[in-house]
């Protein structure tokens, strides 16, 4: 009972925490550099708890970053949406993946989500982005390790201090 | 829930999630993405959820400020000292500037007083601090401390020591959202101070560069050129500082000279702003006044006994 209590509090504490990161203001130089945290997070949950994380579950989270982002209502949801398709789809092989190769496989998934944003971009008729744009996924592939590494471990000792 | 208890059977089960939730999500999407393209929803719905909202933000801004009160705090005193002269040395020169303002401000009342003007344009102003929070690296929007309950709307213009920065495009109970005049999608009309040359300065996208194309080639326009807000289109009153013409090229038609300027104002370092309260002047001719020149009771002398209108 309690365990279960401790593993939702991970599950939506590293959400919020996901979106504060998203939110967090960095020096103009770094700011294209920000990785998505939120969809980081989203693809952590997608492999390890995919009986909570299901694509309305990312629809809403995306409508949520909408309001929070004040992009256009819906362009996250669609993004995460595909986003965890692909990771649900794919979910048996990523969960065995050494480390490295599932940084490829979100470096992939990241690179997908930025075409996603270009074309949701395209047809609301806004300019091409920076060549900028297209590194924010080669942070989020460098992040992953760091991201999927401290998750196991928390939910390790939750399950060790049971 | 979303999830078929099948998964674990097969390493490469077909059919895990499936497809057609996958498009009905999707359509879901993209429909409120139009609906919200056209009527955008998304600020009806921001505004409504704000009690949540705003605090999200304030927390995430919260290690940047910590961050600056850090540096604040550690900055060597031989920095300070230096910090402060030269703070002095701005003050002074501010207040000589100010004092100067006063006399023209002085004469421009008397004067305005002898012309029987109807109404004395004053500059009202409000404060407000940066919420260091940007909601999109690739659109330039800051996020201000004060929002609709503080008396703010959309459409005010915000400037800095320097000049112009841009317009409130959101006003939350509690904070405002603001278009600097870098981003792409915003466009200023200003005025060439040397030449009276009218134009349209485009937000490029980077935050140290306007761009105005179309210029005519036959027009005057050089390097060190200054931009002022023309104060047409009614949204930016006349006259602020905008920018410096940095170069001037031939544009890729070959038909219309492209000039590049930066922005007056400190657009990534300002960390208090000014949102301007006036009303811009009205757009078109000044509405004609009905007391200047004789009282109508003289031209047809049907009234002598009639007051004058007082000025």
């Amino acid at each position: 009972m309690s365990r279960s209590r401790a593993q939702g509090w991970l599950f939506g504490g590293s959400l919020a925490v996901a979106f504060v990161l998203q939110l967090m203001p960095l020096p103009l130089q770094l700011s294209p550099l920000k990785p998505y945290w939120i969809a980081l997070v989203l693809i952590y949950w997608a492999i390890e708890l995919p009986e909570r994380v299901g694509l309305g579950f990312a629809f809403l989270l995306g409508a949520a970053g909408d309001v929070l982002t004040g992009e256009l209502l819906g362009e996250q949801a669609l993004r995460l949406v595909v986003l965890t398709f692909i990771v649900l789809r794919f979910r048996a092989r990523l969960r065995f993946f050494p480390v490295w190769q599932q940084s490829v496989a979100v470096l992939g998934l990241l690179l997908n989500d930025r075409v996603v944003t270009l074309m949701v971009h395209g047809f609301s008729g806004e300019a091409m982005p920076p060549a900028a744009f297209w590194l924010a996924p080669l942070i989020g592939m460098l992040m992953w390790p760091f991201v999927f590494l401290l998750f196991d471990d928390l939910r390790t000792r939750l399950r060790a201090s049971d | 829930m979303s999830i078929a208890r099948t998964d674990n059977a097969t390493l490469f089960a077909e059919g895990t999630v499936s497809t057609l939730r996958l498009i009905v999500y999707l359509a879901t999407a993209v429909g409120l993405m139009v609906l919200d393209h056209r009527g955008s929803y998304l600020e009806l719905l921001r505004h409504t959820g704000s009690a949540v909202v705003e605090p999200v933000y304030r927390i995430a801004a919260f290690p940047a400020d910590v961050a600056r009160a850090t540096r604040a705090a550690v900055a060597t005193q031989d920095r300070l000292a230096s910090e402060n002269r030269e703070l002095r040395e701005q003050l002074l020169l501010a207040q000589a500037r100010l004092n100067r303002l006063d006399t023209l401000v002085a004469q421009n009342a008397r004067l305005k007083g002898l012309l029987d003007a109807q109404k004395n344009l004053g500059l009202t102003v409000q404060f407000a601090h940066l919420i260091d929070v940007d909601p999109d690296p690739f659109r330039h929007r800051i996020v201000l401390d004060v929002g609709a309950n503080q008396g703010v709307g959309v459409g005010q213009p915000v400037i800095d020591a320097h000049g112009v920065m841009g317009q409130i495009v959101e006003a939350l109970p509690n904070t405002a959202v603001a278009m600097l005049i870098t981003d792409p999608t915003h466009a200023i009309p200003v005025v060439v101070e040397r030449t009276g040359l009218r134009t349209i300065a485009h937000g490029s996208g980077a935050i140290d560069r306007l761009e105005l194309p179309n210029i005519p080639m036959s027009a005057d326009v050089k390097v060190g050129d200054k931009l002022l807000t023309s104060g047409l289109g009614g949204r930016f009153p006349a006259g602020f500082p905008v920018g410096e013409i940095r170069s001037v090229k031939n544009d890729s038609s070959g038909m219309f000279n492209a000039a590049i300027a930066r922005p007056s104002a400190a657009l990534d370092r300002s960390g208090e702003v000014l949102l301007l309260r006036d009303q811009p002047q009205p757009y078109g001719p000044p509405a004609p006044s009905a007391e200047f020149g004789p009282p109508a009771a003289l031209a047809t002398s049907a009234a002598r006994d009639k007051p004058e209108p007082t000025p």
